[in-house]
């Protein structure tokens, strides 16, 4: 089992109902987010290109912030979820300084928090909650490994890319392109 | 015109707009760090090389530099941590490939053998001491027998374990100073690869930061030993060898950037954060002129006899090393990938 | 749920030298009670309402979740969309997820409020209880009755609970009621469609967005405009590989989706519409059939368009000709299955009625009304009305205010009601007195300075609203409303494919002193012998009077949130071969209409020419932001999170001539010398125009009481002070106003409520 998620940047609007979705359901504290939106524009008018990108932790498959975590608080659960356990989090930074998407942050209380794929809906078969919101449609989330699994068909049948893959660390949110 | 912007959302703080994870912390218990690595380094080095008694302050004086220098440095880490109650979580794992980790118990292990190191020079260091009756003189008192005449303290401790542990140590010094050589070019290496580690940071993404900030760690080292040394003999020594280092480290340097120069779109781009770009200013007049140039230049001059006190190419270059940390840490954080 | 390190199935490729280490910690011991790995609630211990969304018109069905918060207190906890809803499809948009931050907002109005004048002559609000509040509006209604009849309390409102009081303004006596839905949004576009196929569209618009094959979208900026059904339609039609078209000075969202985008120069939409029709018909690319059967005057029509060629168009609009040839057959190629979208804010130049019938004869010469992949003819639930008696016809109305204006508007005309409470207004009806419910008409209504002058005109003004808006700071007695989450409202009867019921229901209890609206009329109603029109103790009773009419109830609808009911028709398209009345004149779609010549307009869509920006001036336009809703939300502690302030686009080459960089403040001045109070971020943008600015309607709040909108970004209504009204409707055309950049702040005039 590898969770992943693809986003269909063609569908996408920037809504930004997955991070308000994501901040209701985790009860991420006012002035944080797990996830967000980020927009670029390219060309010259009247010919320009426009693309909208929801973003959060890549889950990654080789995980730099795993691998710097002194404590073993950041750790991989089943289905490749990258997770910290708070009270194991002793607030170093390592992580958030080895993620290259800037996708942890300090939360107030002490401990470093980030998008866990909602592993709390995953369990009981829901879609992370930011996904099961979006009014487009365009976020597809399951198991990579299940060559018949929505999200695998739809990175089969789609063009795709990664953020930032010379980066290296092998993210497994897929923007369709 | 490409413009590329987080349109919503995302506003954490120490994140954005530019990551800050790592404050000045981070960047001073690094040069610490190096500073600690350069002078045990160079204590053991002495020892080993039977040069104990030509380099006193080398060998005696810097170890407890060392030691101030790497207390202070752990606790700037713990001050830094955003949890700091939970420090201790840091040792109750091992995880060999976090740099954190290991930094955490190199540094751990490092100032015990730094401490007993000094622990066998202190009857060298103080042989009769003078101490008002206070807490630390009730403290050493449990171990130690007080001379009756005048009051003083020698070293003649009470318990025989401690004096067979001294004799053992003094017996096998020359094992202790190849422990302690180890250990600290680990430390060097350690101060030295730990931002080189996050290679999610493009401009912390290079193999020759390690060795850059291992020379720079032990060019400091020297540089407060050719402050502290009492000696012509130790003053030009390490003047001598700081010479050497600084040339290096211009040499990395100069690489380093060509590397950047030479990489993808975003090392490039790293590159000119120095080369017009924010960090220009800071990082010229800082680090390569007044932290490398100039003393490299007075040095020359002193070694060509030209009389210059030997207190402003050291604390020259300790401040170069020191401003050097802080501006790398500082634009590492600054410079990100793009996508 | 706890999870371990040791369930990790995945080792990590290793940095260093690949050496495998386990991860495993070698002392992994935590003391029990900091082990709290996961205390991220979830749906297993929470509770469900129904609530339909009113953070919008769009009124999204869904469910309001509460659940137990750390300190174990029951906490609203999320809103998220009922399955069953066609307007949501289950799924809201951000408004309506972060519609929890309007029960949460720490701004919120507690308690009625009370103006008085201290010895110093300064004006305060004063915390009053709801006795004396309800007293003092009904005396004061009482005695606007006895001195000048009850027409001249005027009603303005918005949104569900608006509905009880209008009830209890007609008992009263008094139809002078208007909402800004009508006169500064949807008017020239429903009296136009109205004047062409017999119906306006009402909301939701019964468009087949879904089934589409070509979206025409023209100012319609779906994706930022967040009317859920529609964006949600627009993805399914991008899925579908549907072409989309959109006219638009800016680079909309929607036009990045776009297979063409054309920049037209503002107001000049009239004649890219008349060129495309020139096309259409002179390329034989209508849909013959249909037009044949179901239209009328299309030989004049013909006639009427012969001139106006692409070429003509192109010298108006800046938009190639051939780029105007190809879009006309991009559309006619998915006729039937094409919709030229009929825009939903269309009061934009003051030939807004105009613009909107050649929308929609453009779509009926495409076949599209009544089509699959067009426009569907929609059902809509009914159920019987709550017994209550007659109401006392009153004398006049708003239209009496000036007989002789805006023949084809239906509804109550807000910026009419502020003529006849304005001092210029010497003769005939007047109006004394104001009740505003959930509308911010300083925010609303353009050319703010008249409607405070109109304000200031006034004997007696209430404002029911949950926030202190602007409306509110200018209020004799200020009635703080509970939330739509805290309230039960009318059961929501919303036109669709299938008609649904949906039941709105409290989730918690009102807010500190908070009272529904239905409560508030009750009460007043009470004091003014009208108890009658009342005739419940609590509004859930009128509710389940009215299920169990239908075979339902209260308590089932409790479960299900909404209920589906079949069509009584099978007309949802329109079947070949059949007859079909149109409720025109003619009974036909009418291209020429007899009934606009009648009333004194062209009968067929004219192009005028509109005012263009002084040198070194900019128009200005506006539009939504997909998180905020006008200045409803302006202060959502959520939403707010999203987008703090509005920004100022400039294309790079406006910003080159005046030297500025994103980020930088600047204040704006308008073409008849109006100052912005605050300032305003530059965002220097390729997606802008050269002639034009954008910014984001809703922001630049001047209440000091709300404490994250307050001085956020400028108010775009700031800048509308030169108004162009559409003749035919009455509604404010607000999109001729130029603006110029001050880059230095001008000199403060205390202007804030
Ligand atoms: N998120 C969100 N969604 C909303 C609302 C909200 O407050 N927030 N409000 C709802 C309501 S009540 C309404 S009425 C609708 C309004 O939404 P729409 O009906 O879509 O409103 P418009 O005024 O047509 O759209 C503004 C767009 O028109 C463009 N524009 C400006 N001038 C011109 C012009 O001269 N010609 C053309 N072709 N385009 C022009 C602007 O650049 C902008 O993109 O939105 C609804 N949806
Ligand atoms: N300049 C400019 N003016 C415009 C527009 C524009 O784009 N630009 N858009 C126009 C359009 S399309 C429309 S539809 C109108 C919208 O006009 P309005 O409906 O007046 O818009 P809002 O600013 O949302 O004001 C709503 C008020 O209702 C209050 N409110 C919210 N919920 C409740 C409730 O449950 N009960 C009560 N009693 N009050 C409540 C809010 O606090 C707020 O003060 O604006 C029009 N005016
Ligand atoms: S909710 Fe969907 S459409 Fe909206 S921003 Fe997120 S991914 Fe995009
Ligand atoms: S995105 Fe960042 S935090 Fe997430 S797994 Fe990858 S490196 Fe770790
Ligand atoms: S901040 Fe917490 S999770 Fe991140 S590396 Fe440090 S201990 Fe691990
Ligand atoms: S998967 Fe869950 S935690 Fe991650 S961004 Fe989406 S809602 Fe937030
Ligand atoms: S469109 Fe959004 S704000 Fe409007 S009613 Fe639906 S969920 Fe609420
Ligand atoms: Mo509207």
């Amino acid at each position: 089992m590898r969770y992943g998620m693809a986003i269909d940047t063609r569908k996408c609007v920037g809504c930004s109902d997955c991070v308000v979705a994501c901040q209701t359901e985790n009860s991420i504290p006012h002035g944080y987010t797990r996830d967000w939106i980020s927009e670029t524009v390219e060309g010259m008018y009247p010919n320009l290109a426009l693309e909208i990108r929801s973003e959060r932790c890549n889950h990654c498959d080789d995980t730099p912030c795993v691998r710097t975590c002194p404590t073993g608080s950041s750790h991989i659960i089943e289905g490749g979820i990258v997770k910290v356990t708070h009270e194991e989090c002793i607030g170093c930074g390592a992580c958030i300084e080895s993620c290259p998407y800037d996708a942890r942050y300090f939360h107030p209380e002490g401990y470093v928090d980030k998008c866990t794929f909602c592993d709390h809906r995953v369990k009981n078969g829901q879609d992370p909650a930011c996904v099961s919101v979006c009014p487009t449609h365009c976020m597809y989330f399951g198991d990579l490994d299940d060559p018949n699994s929505e999200i695998s068909k739809v990175v089969a049948k789609n063009k795709v890319k990664v953020l930032a893959p010379e980066a290296g660390t092998k993210p497994q949110i897929f923007y369709l392109v | 015109m490409r413009e590329e912007l987080i349109t919503s959302g995302r506003m954490n703080p120490g994140i954005d707009p530019v990551l800050h994870g790592w404050h000045w912390p981070i960047p001073f218990y690094l040069f610490v760090g190096g500073l600690a690595a350069g002078l045990l380094f160079f204590a053991a080095y002495k020892v080993l090389f039977g040069k104990e008694k030509d380099f006193p302050t080398a060998v005696m004086i810097g170890p407890f530099v060392a030691l101030a220098a790497i207390v202070m440095g752990l606790m700037a880490l713990i001050y830094d941590l955003h949890h700091p109650l939970y420090a201790w979580q840091l040792f109750t794992t091992i995880r060999i490939e976090s740099p954190m980790s290991w930094g955490a118990w190199t540094l751990m292990i490092v100032s015990i053998v730094n401490a007993v190191w000094i622990f066998t020079y202190l009857k060298k260091i103080f042989p009769d001491f003078n101490l008002k009756q206070n807490f630390l003189r009730k403290v050493i008192s449990n171990f130690i027998e007080e001379k009756q005449s005048e009051g003083k303290l020698n070293w003649d401790w009470k318990y025989k374990f401690l004096r067979d542990f001294e004799s053992f140590l003094i017996k096998n010094r020359k094992a202790l100073a190849w422990l302690m050589m180890i250990l600290s070019i680990i430390l060097g290496v350690y101060t030295g690869i730990l931002l080189s580690a996050f290679n999610a940071r493009p401009l912390w993404n290079t193999a020759l930061l390690g060795p850059l900030f291992l020379t720079s760690g032990f060019s400091t080292g020297a540089a407060m030993l050719m402050i502290l040394s009492k000696t012509h003999l130790e003053k030009i020594a390490f003047s001598k060898i700081d010479v050497l280092l600084i040339i290096i480290e211009l040499f990395f340097i100069t690489h380093m950037f060509m590397g950047y120069l030479a990489g993808s779109e975003v090392k490039a781009e790293a590159a000119h954060y120095f080369m017009g770009g924010e960090f220009t200013v800071t990082f010229w007049v800082n680090v390569i002129i007044l932290g490398l140039v100039v003393p490299l230049a007075l040095e020359t001059m002193e070694l060509l006899n030209v009389k210059i006190p030997v207190i402003i190419p050291g604390l020259l270059i300790l401040w170069g090393g020191m401003m050097f940390r802080f501006i790398m840490v500082d634009a590492g954080q600054v410079i990100r990938y793009l996508y | 749920m706890k999870t371990t390190r040791r369930d990790f199935i995945k080792i990590s490729s290793l940095g260093i030298g690949g050496l495998a280490l386990s991860t495993s910690p070698i002392l992994g011991w935590v003391p029990s009670f900091l082990k709290e790995d996961d205390n991220t609630p979830d749906d297993s211990t929470a509770k469900r309402y129904p609530n339909y969304c009113e953070v919008c018109f769009w009124n999204c069905a869904g469910w309001v979740y509460t659940n137990k918060d750390k300190d174990g207190n029951e906490k609203i906890w999320k809103i998220i969309g009922n399955d069953d809803d066609p307007n949501s499809n289950g799924r809201f948009c951000p408004r309506g997820t972060g519609g929890i931050g309007m029960y949460y907002d720490k701004d919120r109005l507690r308690k009625p409020l009370k103006r008085v004048t201290g010895e110093d002559g300064n004006q305060t609000f004063v915390e009053i209880e709801w006795d004396e509040a309800i007293d003092i509006v009904a005396k004061k209604m009482k005695e606007i009755k006895t001195k000048y009849g009850p027409e001249s309390f005027a009603l303005f409102k918005h949104g569900t609970s608006g509905k009880h009081f209008a009830t209890l303004f007609k008992a009263y006596g008094s139809k002078n009621m208007a909402g800004p839905a009508y006169s500064q949004c949807k008017a020239p576009r429903e009296e136009g469609f109205r004047m062409t196929f017999g119906h306006p569209l009402h909301s939701p618009e019964p468009l087949d967005i879904r089934n589409t094959r070509c979206l025409v979208l023209i100012g319609s900026h779906l994706g930022e405009n967040m009317h859920n059904g529609q964006v949600q339609e627009m993805s399914e039609a991008i899925e579908n590989g549907a072409s989309i078209i959109t006219v638009d000075p800016r680079f909309s969202t929607a036009a990045s989706k776009s297979k063409f985008w054309l920049p037209i120069k503002p107001s000049t939409d009239i004649a890219l519409l008349l060129a495309w029709m020139h096309v259409i018909i002179k390329e034989k690319r209508y849909d013959i059939d249909y037009v044949e059967k179901n239209t009328s005057g299309f030989e004049q029509l013909k006639n009427h368009v012969k001139n106006f060629t692409p070429e003509w168009a192109y010298g108006i609009t800046t938009i190639k000709p051939d780029i105007i040839r190809k879009t006309a057959r991009e559309m006619a190629a998915a006729s039937p299955a094409v919709i030229i979208h009929p825009g939903r804010h269309a009061t934009w130049y003051g030939d807004d009625t105009q613009r909107s019938r050649a929308i929609a004869i453009l779509n009926a010469l495409l076949g599209s009304w009544g089509r699959r992949g067009g426009f569907f003819n929609p059902e809509k639930a009914k159920l019987p009305k709550y017994p209550m008696p007659a109401f006392p016809k009153p004398k006049w109305s708003w239209r009496d205010i000036a007989p002789d204006k805006y023949p084809l508007a239906k509804m109550g005309v807000t910026n009419l009601l502020i003529d006849g409470s304005h001092p210029d207004k010497k003769e005939g009806h007047k109006i004394k007195a104001w009740f505003v419910v959930g509308t911010n008409l300083p925010v609303t209504i353009p050319n703010s300075k008249r409607t405070i002058e109109a304000i200031h005109n006034q004997e007696f003004i209430v404002v029911v609203d949950t926030m202190p808006s602007e409306m509110a700071g200018y209020a004799d007695i200020v009635l703080p409303e509970a939330t739509y989450l805290e309230r039960y409202d009318d059961l929501r009867l919303a036109q669709h494919r299938e008609p649904t019921i949906a039941l709105r229901m409290p989730a918690a209890k009102p807010y500190a002193e908070t009272r529904p609206g239905w409560k508030m009329c009750k009460d007043i109603a009470g004091k003014l012998g009208l108890s009658e029109y009342f005739n419940y103790n609590d509004y859930s009773e009128v509710l389940d009077w009215q299920l169990k009419k239908i075979g339902s109830s209260l308590d089932e609808m409790k479960e299900i949130g909404v209920m589906k009911l079949d069509r009584k028709y099978n007309d949802l398209y329109f079947h070949e071969h059949m007859e079909h009345e149109f409720e025109t004149p003619t009974g036909k779609i009418e291209f020429y209409s007899n009934g606009m010549l009648a009333a004194g307009f062209a009968p067929m869509p004219v192009y005028t020419k509109h005012p263009e920006p002084p040198k070194g001036f900019y128009r200005l336009i506006y539009g939504r932001a997909p998180m905020h809703t006008f200045s409803r939300t302006t202060n959502n502690p959520y939403l707010m999170e999203l987008m703090k302030e509005n920004a100022l686009w400039v294309n790079p080459k406006t910003a080159k001539d005046w030297g500025l960089k994103t980020g930088q403040r600047v204040w704006l001045q308008n073409h008849q010398g109006a100052v912005s109070t605050f300032s305003i971020a530059v965002r220097v943008t390729e997606r802008i125009r050269q002639d034009s600015v954008y910014m984001v309607h809703g922001f630049g709040r001047l209440n000091k009481k709300l404490t994250k909108g307050y001085g956020a970004g400028i108010s775009d209504t700031e800048m509308v002070t030169d108004v162009k009204i559409d003749k035919e409707t009455g509604s404010t055309g607000m999109r001729s106003n130029f603006v110029t950049f001050l880059t230095e702040e001008p000199e403060k005039k205390e202007k804030t409520v």
